[in-house]
């Protein structure tokens, strides 16, 4: 198994941008496990939108955040390790599946912190356990997501 | 073990994922996962981890490149049950 990147190293691997990077810092990564975090803008232009005059964020963004950091991140740290950083960026990384449930909501300029947990990593598809909180601990969002890496 | 009850089981884990209930009710050895059940590739995975768990047996990242219809995934798993 090959030498892992740094958690900074898989940050900047990230490929996502502004305004789709649902990612600030990656808070602790392991073979089996990623814990991420993202605040999401006070001024973010979808809350114009949803909802006008209540603003809160859309649950597909929450979906997104944590896949960012469960499947597309620790999927980088898991590759880099069975083939090689080399390896990274040839492949980006596709939702396959998705199932996922709300238990709170999330307001603008709040941060929020998500925990990944391997459940399998095989033939470059990588399905996580997901769950994310609220800086308070409060569980907004949890459930089960799988990517999967395709030659770019 | 018989080829007929890993048969039956192969296409009993197939089920779920196999969004073509025509080719599922005439499924045979020849039938294409893929093609003929319309299973997503991105479940292949899901499929094997299935077969691995249902018949206690290992299959290699390797041997899941060589199957392609239902009847490949039978022969392996019986080479695989001994």
């Amino acid at each position: 198994m090959a030498e892992g990147l740094t958690p900074e190293q898989v940050l900047a691997l990230v490929p996502h941008r502004e305004p789709f990077r649902f990612i600030d810092e990656i808070v602790e990564l392991g073979d089996d496990h990623i814990v991420a975090s993202y605040r999401f803008p006070e001024d973010a232009d979808f809350y114009r939108g949803h909802f006008p005059g209540h603003p809160i964020t859309p649950g597909v963004l929450l979906i997104e955040a944590m896949a960012q950091a469960g499947v597309v991140a620790l999927g980088i740290h898991l590759l880099a390790r069975e083939s090689g950083p080399e390896e990274v960026g040839k492949v980006i990384t596709v939702f396959t599946d998705a199932n996922i449930e709300f238990g709170g909501l999330v307001l603008p300029g709040q941060r929020v912190v998500t925990t990944g947990r391997k459940l399998f990593f095989r033939r470059r598809k990588l399905r996580a356990e997901v769950e994310m909180k609220l800086e308070d601990g409060t569980v907004v969002s949890s459930g089960v997501l799988s990517g999967m890496g395709v030659p770019r | 073990m018989e080829q007929s009850e890993v048969m039956e089981r192969v296409v009993k884990i197939l089920t779920p994922w196999a969004k073509n209930p025509d080719a599922l009710e005439s499924v045979g050895m020849d039938t294409n996962i893929l093609e003929d059940l319309k299973v997503n590739s991105a479940r292949l995975v899901d499929v094997v981890i299935a077969f691995e768990d249902d018949f206690d047996i290992e299959i290699a990242d390797e041997d899941v490149d060589t199957v392609n219809t239902v009847g490949d995934a039978v022969r392996l798993i019986l080479s695989k049950k001994g």
